[in-house]
């Protein structure tokens, strides 16, 4: 996403420098009147390269080096963003009502297994095309509904890291630490939720399964900055499936809606009456409670 | 018959909210029947006439159902989401399957049945004065914080359906300084509110508790409300009408609560519960 002209150029310098550029074009979209103006879409479909021009990767992983780059663009190219770094994936994000983002970005022209789909009001930062949802990172994307309080420290954890935060919007964060504990850290998911959403220490406390209780300990004690407080649902995309999750306390509404083969995640049941007329299973995870929903073929866990 | 149907569907909530009011106060209609509803928010909020009927045939009804409602009666025949009946002020709402979180958020007077479960937070802050009392009554299980900072009223939790959740979650009852709750159990529910103890039911307690059951037997049917009425039930009661005076107030000015101040038998329960 370019913000101008001088951004495409500068960054597609950059790319050219580091990766091989198989194919470069702009992401097809339709003027429409409700839309009156929007940033430079393009996608480059790129490959590594590894030879004395693009340092050496024998020290990082593919991944590493695609994430170095994309903080790069994100933080030091004046009006470049990365909206989408992952594969087999994309990210539509913009400024409007989400039937008139669809229709810009002519939504109906892809199709996919998994889809996760947003609407923000934006009240505590501020609402332009980047920070519109999902965030992304590799192949993770994240919906949030809710808001981090925690993101402080969560911040200047992955920080700690070579993450960048450059979104103005709490909810990237999460993308990142994603990134960090399942890629990075190799955590099984099931793990991750626990530590984003881990029980209260007084119920820690109060655990007969001393192994269970060690567990938690162990998670708060080792990732207790990646913990996420404050309200919140969200929804991680992944390239196995979806997994939803909300805080301790349910402070936001999840509900999970099963029907045939296809499974819904949502904050209201209404809205997926909206898109499936026939509803098999109504199911209300509790709080803290992850919810996983993998492809029939997914491998992991 | 003095009745209206409204296809709820592609309605904006305003559209349909409009329409409700048109019927019942330009119209006199008495029952307003809505097919396909899609999360419309505020269906019924402000409503004062006492005779009229809304039924929710098919789809979900948003959030906030019967806010600020005083007197209809609301009928859902499926699941309702958030917030229903938030600062209601007389009326009944009955609901034939599931509800969200934060039910009777504030609830004046009035009553609520639902059949099935319940969200987290229901009966938050519910309050009463004189005889307006407000009542809720869960068919199914309710979530963590049933009763939070409760003031007032009745709340009961029937626990009909067989999952094996525990009856309420968990911090029931926590800061309740009014009202009572009822729950059909023989367990401590965990991490209790500190400001309530634990009573089994006196007289006047079987005599409401009947009554409201009664009521909600008659809506759903496949209950029987003396099957239900032969379980144990316990009781919960704020011990200190005003927990909080000495946090915000110097001194030690109001009465504290006296020794014999509730004349229920206690449950003999082992001390480690508290």
């Amino acid at each position: 996403m370019y913000e101008h002209n001088k951004a495409k150029e500068e960054t597609e310098l950059f790319l050219n420098n580091y990766f091989r550029v198989i194919k470069a074009e702009e992401i097809p979209t339709k003027q429409i009147p409700e839309i009156k103006s929007s940033p430079l879409h393009y996608r480059y479909f790129i490959e590594i390269v590894d030879n004395k021009k693009t340092g050496s990767l024998s020290l990082l992983t593919e991944e590493d080096y695609v994430v170095n780059r994309v903080v790069y663009i994100n933080k030091n190219i004046e009006g470049a963003f990365v909206v989408s770094s992952g594969k087999n994936f994309g990210a539509f994000k913009g400024v409007g009502f989400p039937e008139d983002i669809s229709k810009f970005f002519m939504l109906e022209n892809y199709k996919a297994y998994a889809w996760t789909a947003h609407n923000r009001f934006p009240t505590n930062t501020p609402g332009w095309w980047g920070g519109a949802h999902p965030f992304t990172l590799l192949d993770f994307s994240i919906v949030h509904n809710g808001e981090l309080s925690s993101y402080g420290i969560n911040k200047r954890y992955v920080e700690m890291f070579g993450y960048e935060c450059t979104m103005l919007t709490d909810t990237e964060v999460v993308a990142y630490l994603v990134d960090l504990l399942v890629r990075k850290h190799g955590l099984p998911f099931k793990t991750v939720c626990d530590i984003f959403s881990p029980p209260t220490w007084d119920v820690i406390q109060n655990m007969e399964d001393i192994k269970l209780k060690e567990y938690y300990k162990t998670l708060r004690i080792v990732y207790g900055s990646a913990l996420l407080n404050g309200p919140f649902a969200f929804i991680i995309g992944f390239n196995g499936g979806l997994i939803g999750l909300s805080d301790r306390i349910k402070l936001r509404p999840l509900v999970v809606v099963e029907s045939g083969n296809t499974v819904y995640l949502s904050s209201e049941e209404s809205s997926v009456l909206e898109v499936c007329d026939k509803i098999d299973r109504v199911y209300h995870p509790e709080a803290g409670e992850p919810v996983f929903i993998f492809y029939n073929d997914y491998k992991g866990e | 018959m003095n009745s209206i149907t409204i296809d709820a569907l592609n309605l904006y909530y305003r559209e349909l909210n409009f329409k409700i009011k048109e019927a019942v106060r330009k119209e006199g209609i008495k029952k307003v029947i809505i097919k396909n509803a899609r999360g419309q928010r505020f269906i019924g909020t402000g409503l004062k006439e006492k005779d009229v009927e809304i039924i929710i045939e098919s789809g979900v009804p948003g959030n906030d159902l019967a806010m600020f409602m005083d007197g209809p009666t609301v009928k859902v025949f499926g699941n309702a989401q958030d917030g229903v009946g938030n600062t209601m002020n007389n009326g009944k709402v009955f609901i034939h399957g599931d509800a969200g979180d934060v039910i009777c958020y504030g609830m004046r007077n009035g009553k609520i049945f639902i059949k099935g479960n319940v969200g987290y937070r229901v009966g938050i802050h519910m309050k009463e004065y004189k005889d307006m009392i407000p009542s809720i009554v869960v068919g199914g299980k309710a979530g963590d914080f049933f009763g939070e900072y409760m003031a007032g009223g009745i709340g009961v939790v029937l626990g009909l359906n067989n999952d094996d959740k525990p009856i309420v979650g968990r911090y029931c009852a926590t800061g309740m300084h009014g009202g009572v709750i009822y729950i059909r159990t023989e367990k401590i529910p965990t991490y209790l509110g500190k400001e309530v103890k634990i009573f089994e039911l006196n007289e006047s307690d079987k005599e409401k508790l009947k009554s409201l059951i009664e009521e909600f037997c008659q809506e759903f049917k496949e209950y029987k409300a003396e099957d239900i009425l032969k379980s144990r039930f316990i009781k919960l009661i704020p011990v200190s009408k005003r927990p909080y005076g000495r946090l915000y107030s110097p001194g030690n000015h109001f009465p504290l609560p006296e020794e014999n101040y509730f004349s229920n038998k206690k449950i003999d329960i082992e001390k480690k519960y508290y």
